[in-house]
């Protein structure tokens, strides 16, 4: 089975030399800023910079397409639920009423739902490029590295090293579990009842967990033998020094979350609303 | 006990990492489309309740942000606060859980549950549907319904399978008290 997941792959590209904490902090503020704001003027400048920075960034379509199908898929499962429990969300916020398409009293289709619903549309497309270039060029020992520079524990920086470290090897382990649970005729699919999927699902969960636990007896050993945490202080193979372009690009992140947000809030309001 | 030595550090990681890897294994209920049973929330319980309220938090934390982040592209921070949230109210019941020294009797299950039952309304009925309609503003009606449900499924799964892994971890770890001092 392919590992449907995101995984760093290294490109010659300026965003890829950036530190890693430069990009956390990139994409902790996109974040935010993406939260916050329904003022579709700042969403569409996020949505087309996102595009520029993908495109900058030469991820291919490969890396990223299996998961941003899965994500359209969820994208739409979860606007079309916003429609049926509330469809009038839009006009709650926005104040107005413009039937568009008369349906019954509930469900009539109105610009203001509409709108409010391409805002959320859009709250993805601004986000999920931002995740893709944050994972995948985003080395995860130098990301662990740089993690411990902005006060982060670095016990917190190692766990996340390990756990970026082991997704694979745990990856691998559940694959073969499955695979020979499967061989055993044990039915994972979707047919059974769903006691029995789950008594089935725990045939591979069972040998998964209690085969990490004594990872993690073999790991903290290992760990403890060599003396770790014994300092305050470590250093870090993959650290890098912040350089020019770390420095433009932190400044940029912070002053367009703080522009964003003046933008969003100058009415007193998140959303943006045309209709008045 | 050391706050957050190595073990616990250890743990965290390959914690997160397994969180992650287990994302993918969901199973469907049938009854209600679109949700599942996620065996992830069987393994939070767990590992909060062997190793307790940090490595609990912050796997939670740590698991779903970057699990949403690898599987799904996207990171929806209203739910990854309330995972956090039941890994350390989990994890704060951890020594009387005694599930390291063997002692995951039945009493100790009925606890396991009771505390999970409630950990889980508050996260998922409380907690992420007030910050899905803070942060998101989405329809107040709609997140609660998907926060019952969500509520609903870690439930069942951690009463079935999370006090399994428990009861079963409890027994192949040693028992402290089975050396008995002789006179």
């Amino acid at each position: 089975m392919a590992h449907r997941l995101l995984t760093y792959e290294k490109k010659d590209t300026w965003i890829d030399e950036l530190c890693g904490v430069t990009k956390l902090v990139f994409f902790l503020c996109w974040s935010i800023t993406s939260m916050m704001t329904y003022d579709t003027r700042v969403l569409a400048v996020m949505l087309v910079l996102s595009l520029c920075i993908y495109k900058i960034s030469k991820i291919e379509w490969k890396q990223v397409g299996t998961v941003f199908k899965f994500v359209l898929v969820f994208m739409i499962i979860n606007v079309l639920a916003i429609y049926l429990f509330s469809p009038n969300q839009g006009t709650q916020i926005y104040g107005t009423r413009t039937v568009l398409l008369a349906m019954t009293e509930r469900y009539s289709i109105t610009a203001e739902q509409l709108f409010y619903e391409l805002n959320i549309v859009l709250k993805y497309f601004t986000i999920v490029p931002s995740v893709f270039i944050f994972v995948v060029t985003t080395n995860p020992s130098e990301f662990a590295a740089s993690l411990n520079r902005i006060g982060i524990s670095y016990n917190v920086g190692y766990a996340i090293s390990i756990a970026l470290r082991y997704i694979p090897d745990v990856q691998d382990d559940f694959h073969k579990i499955k695979n020979a649970q499967e061989a055993r005729g044990i039915e994972l699919s979707g047919k059974g009842k769903l006691m029995d999927r789950i008594k089935n699902t725990s045939a591979i969960i069972f040998p998964l967990v209690f085969s990490s636990m004594g990872r993690i007896d073999t790991i903290s050993n290992a760990m403890e033998l060599r003396g770790f945490g014994k300092h305050k202080k470590r250093s870090w193979y993959m650290e890098r020094p912040l350089k020019r372009n770390d420095y433009l690009v932190l400044v940029f992140s912070i002053l367009f979350m703080i522009v964003s947000l003046v933008i969003t809030y100058a009415d007193g309001s998140r959303f943006f609303n045309p209709f008045v | 006990m050391k706050k957050f030595g190595i073990k616990e550090v250890v743990a965290t990681g390959i914690g997160t990492a397994l969180f992650i890897v287990l994302t993918e294994v969901q199973i469907p209920l049938v009854i209600v489309p679109n949700t599942s049973l996620q065996v992830r929330a069987a393994l939070l319980a767990f590992l909060a309740a062997v190793f307790g309220p940090v490595v609990g938090g912050i796997t939670g934390l740590l698991g779903h942000a970057l699990g949403d982040a690898l599987f799904y592209g996207s990171v929806w921070w209203s739910w990854v606060f309330p995972e956090a949230v039941i890994g350390i109210a989990i994890g704060a019941f951890a020594n009387k859980l005694k599930i390291k020294e063997g002692g995951f009797g039945g009493k100790q299950i009925a606890l396991f549950n009771i505390v999970q039952v409630i950990t889980n309304a508050v996260a998922w009925i409380v907690v992420a549907p007030v910050l899905d309609i803070l942060i998101y503003a989405e329809p107040a009606d709609k997140v609660f319904a998907q926060g019952a449900i969500a509520c609903l499924a870690n439930v069942i799964i951690i009463a079935i399978l999370g006090t399994l892994l428990c009861a079963a971890y409890a027994k192949i770890g040693a028992k402290s008290s089975s050396l008995t001092k002789e006179d």
